[in-house]
Formats: structure tokens, sequence, C-alpha cells
């Protein structure tokens, strides 16, 4: 077992989270706004696609995978993998009855 | 007689972990929200304008400003500003609640219209918009529940930090803390457009 | 070594606490692992006795010793005890708490308080299910897959059997979560990723998917729940709901859960089988990438349990071809064990019989599981008792198999004692031909047509439902002497030294049962593989 197993964190400066927290605010009025406008299918695509990048910036700042080493991440990416077979999958079904 | 052995990032690693199952959980909600929107796509948008954008809206700007103060309670007592971090531990509990607040006149609301999962209103609204407000309500509960148990955990921390258990030498507590109430408000950044947007 | 003359006792009477309180509020991975050990064995005993009383009931057409509805509990509460209390936790709860830290040199898991806690999730789910059965509207009938609209439209007990499996569902994501960021966080040094036992490794595989599948079983059954209480229709088509939805969120989990059942089982014959052959495994990376490889694949082969249901036509195709290529890195292993063994010098120990028992049954399960992954056959054989073959012949013939090996192999260790060898090797004789007998002639009269969880059945099934009975009884007088003899060399037997078998892994290194803390004050080095067998030596008992 190694000893130093308490490696900490430099610090987030508070204005990199107040930025973030600008940037997630504009967004959100940003899925309000699109969402009024009609642009068929597309809609929930963009409302979709929002969401998303809201989500990178809540997980990669607020949550300090940033400065997490690539385990995290792998951990990451192997979930999202799951959820698109478990999405996708189903949906062979679905989109073909 | 134990050795000590500290593992901060094993910590935090395992609290991902349990983030992922948290993720998976819901999941399953977003699969039957998939189908059915895709099966009843006018209902569905008939259904989200029953809902008020407004208190969706404020909700969302709530909990993105909660989890703003989260994030810099961390970098606070890694600082050292033990004082700060309290405030701003405090100030996350409180939005929480303002949540909860809403959701509850939001609920209320609706189910004095008689919407609410097995009314009869509902069932007269024909199978799509039962289907959306079946979800909505179950999606939104679990949400909740989520909510009441992050802001607790966080109160509970910011006592552990008051009374001096959690410092600025060991805050891993805080930090799972913040991750699950961070996970929370990635499940509302979905369930916000998803469910009170639909044109 | 003076430490293992009878006397010494290690981790069983060293503890900060002593007493009951010493266990029951132990984090010590030894004593929960055996806490697990005891209530996992009890459960199975009671889920034997179930069966054996669903097969006295089919020993002949019509109501012989209980009616439809008795009989549809009694179906229902053997599968939720075999499922969620035994197999699942059997080998990962209860030998992966007691052998994986050692066996990376750690001295316990990462969280040994959630460890504990799982216990108690275990413990309180199992009080859930038993209590399902005597309480409120009478024993669940559903069967443990829950299927809806039956699940909630029926009267009996179905809530409370849905919150012992999600309680145990919490228990079991919380091993998940812990093994995980043991095994990254917490091997000892010179323990890199290829010297892990593949024990280790098919736990490690078996932990991701219990952390990623397992709360899709959870959310599924708050659902029924919330159906039952409320009556929303979130499966109910008339509702806008989908009740074909049911049976894919179910087996999302359901499918992935089969390799959490098997996986460590799979784990447990490749420590055996390199022992007693005194060889190193036969393709040692094939064997780890296959353990991850099945954990992939076992997530996209979900609706291969649902060719009847009404899915697509095109999902089927989808979902058949899919379910083929998870044969594939099951096949690997299945060779590699053969390879093992071939031109080894095989010492028909025991453990090593129950091995070979496992690679026996576990093909023909797995053989049996091809033809019903191919939708032609599948739509024949569905909902019959070859189904109810296949699978005892995969989950018990494999996993309960690999179980008693283990128990075999490691309660030496635990106990410091060792159990009488003939005894045992009579006990896996009759278990062994008691096992085929009863399931190959389940499989025999499925294919004529015999539908599953029926209490009455057609006379010209008779005969074959009559072998597969007296089978049952053989299978369980086999258990009866194993369990005894078990017993009896856990309290009287020999004392054992460090190693007995001469296996070449880390807690074969510690005294037998192994203190408190594992390993002395010097944190252990690892310097070799896990099957380098020179120089081992194994110790006289
Ligand atoms: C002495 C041992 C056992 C006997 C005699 C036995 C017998 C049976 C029989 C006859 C059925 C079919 C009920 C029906 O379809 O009408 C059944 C179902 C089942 N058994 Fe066993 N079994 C034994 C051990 C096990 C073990 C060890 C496991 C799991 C590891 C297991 C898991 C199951 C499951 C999951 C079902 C399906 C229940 C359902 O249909 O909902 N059984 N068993
Ligand atoms: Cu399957």
């Amino acid at each position: 077992m190694s000893e130093h197993n308490h490696e900490t964190h430099e610090p987030v400066p508070y204005r990199t989270f107040i930025l973030i927290w600008v940037a997630l605010i504009i967004l959100t009025g940003v899925t309000i706004a699109v969402s009024r406008v009609d642009l068929k299918e597309l809609n929930i695509w963009v409302a979709l696609g929002v969401a998303s990048f809201k989500s990178s910036l809540v997980l990669f700042f607020f949550m300090h995978l940033r400065q997490e080493s690539r385990l995290f991440r792998v951990g990451l990416l192997i979930l999202l993998v799951i959820l698109a077979i478990f999405l996708g999958l189903t949906f062979v079904d679905v989109l073909y009855r | 007689m134990s050795i000590e052995h500290r593992d901060d990032t094993g910590a935090r690693f395992g609290m991902w972990l349990f983030l992922y199952t948290e993720v998976i959980l819901f999941s399953g909600l977003f699969i039957l929200y998939a189908v059915a929107l895709m099966k009843y796509p006018e209902q569905y948008s008939q259904a989200s304008h029953k809902l008020n954008i407004y208190f969706g809206s404020i909700n969302t700007v709530v909990l993105l400003t909660s989890s703003l103060t989260v994030a810099l309670a961390i970098s606070a007592i890694q600082m050292k500003r033990i004082k700060q971090c309290l405030t701003l531990c405090w100030v996350t509990v409180a939005l929480a609640i303002v949540f909860l607040i809403n959701k509850y006149f939001e609920w209320s609301a609706e189910i004095s219209h008689g919407i609410y999962p097995g009314s009869e209103t509902l069932a007269e609204m024909g199978a799509g918009v039962t289907s959306f407000f079946n979800l909505y309500y179950f999606t939104a509960g679990l949400h909740g529940l989520h909510v009441f148990i992050g802001a607790t955990l966080i109160a509970v921390v910011a006592i552990m930090t008051a009374k001096g258990k959690v410092t600025s030498e060991r805050y891993t507590l805080l930090e799972n803390s913040a991750l699950y109430w961070h996970l929370v408000d990635l499940v509302w950044i979905f369930v916000f457009p998803l469910y009170y947007l639909i044109l | 070594m003076s430490e293992t003359t009878s006397t010494y006792t290690g981790f069983w009477k060293e503890s900060p606490r002593s007493g009951i309180l010493g266990w029951l509020l132990s984090t010590d991975h030894k004593r929960i692992g055996i806490m697990y050990l005891g209530c996992i064995v009890t459960m199975f005993l009671v889920g034997v006795c179930l069966g054996l009383a669903i097969r006295l009931e089919l020993i002949a057409p019509g109501e012989t010793i209980m009616g439809a509805q008795t009989y549809n509990a009694t179906f229902t509460v053997h599968g939720v005890i075999m499922i969620f209390l035994f197999i699942i936790p059997s080998i990962p709860a209860a030998f992966g708490n007691l052998i994986l830290p050692i066996q990376i040199g750690a001295r316990d898991v990462s969280f040994p308080k959630l460890n504990l806690l799982s216990w108690y999730c275990y413990v309180v789910g199992a009080i859930l299910a038993v209590f399902a059965i005597f309480s409120g509207g009478g024993a669940p009938d559903t069967g443990w897959t829950f299927y809806v609209p039956f699940s909630t439209q029926t009267t009996t007990n179905v809530n409370l059997a849905l919150m012992a499996a999600f309680m145990l569902g919490f228990s079991s994501i919380l091993t998940g979560i812990n093994f995980v960021t043991t095994i990254h966080r917490l091997r000892a040094e010179g323990m890199g990723w290829g010297r892990l036992p593949l024990f280790v490794w098919t736990l490690y595989a078996t932990a991701w998917i219990q952390v990623l599948a397992t709360p899709m079983l959870g959310i599924t059954l708050v659902i029924v729940m919330f159906e039952r209480v409320f009556g929303a229709g979130l499966f109910d088509a008339a509702r806008g709901g989908d009740p074909i939805l049911y049976q894919h969120l179910f087996w999302i989990y359901s499918h992935p859960a089969v390799y959490i059942m098997i996986l460590p089982g799979m784990g447990v014959i490749s420590e055996v089988i390199p022992t007693f052959a005194r060889k190193p495994l036969f393709g040692y990376w094939a064997m780890a990438l296959s353990s991850l490889a099945i954990a992939f694949a076992g997530s996209l082969v979900w609706a291969h349990h649902m060719y009847a249901s009404g899915m697509s036509d095109f999902s089927i195709l989808v979902f058949s071809l899919l379910t083929f290529i998870v044969a594939i890195p099951s096949a690997i292993k299945i060779f590699n064990w053969v390879s093992t063994l071939y031109k080894g010098s095989i010492e028909l120990a025991p453990p090593m019989l129950h091995a070979l028992a496992f690679i026996f049954n576990f093909a023909i399960g797995g053989l049996g599981g091809l033809a019903l992954g191919a939708a032609a056959s599948d739509i024949h054989l569905h909902d019959t008792t070859f189904v109810v073959g296949h699978f005892h012949y995969t989950m018990f013939g494999g996993t309960g198999f690999a179980f008693f090996a283990a128990l075999h192999y490691w309660l030496p260790k635990f106990t410091g004692r060792m159990y009488n060898h003939k005894w045992a090797t009579i006990a896996w004789g009759i278990l062994f031909v008691g096992f085929n007998v009863t399931y190959m002639s389940m499989q025999a009269v499925g294919i004529q047509g015999m539908p599953r969880r029926y209490y009455d059945y057609l006379p010209e099934f008779q005969p074959l439902n009559l072998v597969a009975t007296v089978g049952s009884w053989v299978l369980a007088v086999g258990l009866l002497i194993m369990f005894v003899n078990l017993w009896q060399g856990m309290r009287n037997g020999r004392p054992v030294g460090k190693n007995p078998w001469g296996s070449a892994t880390l807690e074969w290194d510690v005294p037998s049962p192994p203190p408190m803390e594992n390993f002395g004050e010097e944190d252990p080095v690892v310097t070799k593989g896990p099957y380098e067998f020179k120089g081992v030596v194994a110790d006289e008992y």
C-alpha cells in the first residue's frame, strides 16, 4: 500500500466556479428560448445537446473531474457506453414493432 | 489495533461509482420516457404545456446556484476559510429547501386540477397525457427524494465541520456530499427540458 | 510453524470486541465473510427444502401435496431465495470478502464500514423476504420475475417481496463498489494487474456488473411498487404504458445478473484447477480478458428472454445474434481449463472433483443456452421445463458446484481444519448423480412440451417427472452428507498448516486461520505470479 494516498488538489479559484455558473445560467436561457421556436424533430435534440453540454460543465468543473486521474474518466466513459447500449438496444425493439 | 490506511482518492472513486448507480437508476425512467415520447409526440407536447414553466425555470436556477455554492464550499475549506465554507454549505441547504417548497406549490396546484397518478381527470385526457404525467410525477418525486437526502447530507457535514470533525486537512466527506449534490443537479438538467420545455 | 497448532485461532478470537458484538459490529472482511457464509448457506438450505417440495408435488399428475396457489407461492419463494439470497451473493459476498483482500495483499477492503452495511442490508432483505411469506395477503405468487400485469394486480404480498429484492440489490451494489475500489487502490506492492489471481479478475468484472446493472432492477421494482400503491399505469397499455418495457427493464438487469452469478464461480474454478493439476493456468490473459469480455457482452443480450413476448421480429434477430457472440468468451474459458488439465499431474481431491463437475454441468447448461438463444428453437422451448433444467445446469450445476468447490478448497484455510476426504468424495458422487438425473429428466420432459410453473401436467409426462423427483432425493442425500461432513471437519478435523493444497496464491502464505490483520507487521511484497508452483510445497495434514 502506498504511503501517500491522500494527494490533494489545488483549490479551484472562486472566479472559475462563478464563471461556470454564469455559463450554466446562460445556457438555461438558451434552452428555454430555443424550445419556444418550432424546429420540429430538432427541438428535442437541441434540448438534449444543451443539457449534455451543461452536464459536462458540471462534471468537469464543479465535480472536479478535470483534476482527477484517468481512472475516473474511464469510469465515466464506461457508464456512458452502457447507457447508450441500454437505450439503443431497447429501441432496436421499439422502433421496429 | 487496526492500521489506519487513509485513501482519499479511493473514497472519492467509491463515491463516483455510487453516482454511476444513481445515473442508471434514473436512466430506467428516461428509457420509459423516450419510448413514450416517440409513441405519443402530440400528447406529450400537449401535456408539457400544462406544466408551469416558471416554476421549472426558477427551480433550475435555484439548483444551479446551489451547485455553485457547494462547489465554492470545497474551495473555501481547501483555503482554510472554515467560516465561509460553513456559510456556503448552509446556503446550499437553504436553496434545497427553496426548491422543495417550490415543488410543493407546483404539485399542489396540479393536484388541485385533478392531475395526479391514477386520477380520473387524467384518464379522460387520454393515454399519452396519462403516461406523461405518470412519468413526470415519478421522476420528479424520485428527484425530490434525492434533493432531500442530499440536503440532509450537506447539513450533517456542515455540523461536522463546525465541530471540527471535517477540517481543511480532511474533507473527503464534504467532497463526497458535494458530488452527490451535483448529481442531483445533473439529473434536473435533463428533467427540466424534457418535461417542461416540449413545444 | 508453532502458530498452526490446534490452540491457534486467528481472527476467530482476536478482536477488539469480544462476544457476539465482536461479530455483529465487526468491520473485518473475514468476519463479515463468515457471517455472509452462514446466512447464505442457511438460505440455501431453506431454498432446497422448497425445491424438494416442488419436485414432490410434481411426482404425479394432479394435486399431490399442494394446490395450485400454494404451488405458485412455493416456486416463487424458491426462486426469490435461490436467486437473490443464495446465488447472487454466494461467491462474491461470502468468498469474495474472505479471500479477495488477502489475495491482493491488503489488510481489508476499501470501505470496511460499507461492507458491514451491505451485510445488514442482506439481513434486512432476508427478513423481509421471509416476512412476505407469512404476512398480509399470503406468499407472493408471481414467480421470481415479477412480470406485469400480474404482479401489479395480484393481492398476495408482492410489495414486501419487492422491497426485499430492492434491499438485496442495494447490498449487492455496495459489495460491487467496495470490490472495484479495493482492486484499484489496495493491491500490495508488486501485485500488478498481470499477477492478479483469476478469482480477483472475475470478481472485478462481476463488481462492475453489480454497479452498473443492479440499479436498473432497483428502479423497475420501485415502479412496480408505485403501480401497486397508486395504480398509475406505467406498464399498462390502456394508460399509455407498455408491459413489454417492464420485461426490457427487468432483463437489462437480470441477464447481466446471470454473469454476476457465474463469473465468480468461474474464478473459483480457475484457482482450483491449476492447483490440483500442478500446472500454471493455460492462457492467463485470455482468461482475464474473457472475464471482462463476458461482463461487457453480457450487457448486450438481455432480450433473448423475450422472444415470445411480442417484441419486434427485427430485434429477435439482433438479440439472437448477440447471444451467440457471448458464448465465445465462455467457451474460451472451458477450453483453457481443459488445456490446463492436459498433461497435468492431476490430484482428485474434493475441490477438484467439484471443479470437474462444474465443467461438465456448465458445458451442458451452456450448450442448452444456445438452443434457447436461437429464436427458432426457443419459440418451442420457451417456458417449458427445458428452461428450468437449463438454468439449474448453469446456476446450480455451475455456480452451485463452484460454491461447493470453494467450500472444500478454502474452508480449511479459514477454520484451520480438514474435513474427511472419503466422505467428501462419496457426497460429491451422490450429488453429481442426483443432480444430473433430476435436471436431465426435466430438460427431456421440457422438450416433449411440459410447461413450467404448473402444479399439474398431462399423464404422458409422468415417467420422466417421477425420475426427476427421485433424482431430487438422491441430490438431497448428497447435499446432506456434504454439509454434515464439512461441519464435522470444521469442528473436529485434523489441523492443517498454511498451505494444505500446495497452492501459489497469497492467501496460502498466511497462517490458517488468518490473523486479524492478515499479514504481520510488514506489508507483503509480491514477487511472483499466482500460478508459479515451482518451490511451493504442500503441508502435510
Ligand atoms: C434441491 C435443489 C433444487 C430443486 C429440487 C429445485 C427444483 C426446482 C423446480 C422443480 C423448479 C420449477 C418450478 C416450476 O417451474 O413449476 C424450480 C424453479 C427454480 N429454481 Fe430450483 N431447485 C433446486 C435448487 C435450485 C438452485 C440451487 C437454484 C439457484 C441457484 C434454483 C433456482 C430456481 C429458480 C430461479 C427457479 C424459477 C422459479 C420461478 O419460476 O419463478 N433452484 N426449482
Ligand atoms: Cu439471459
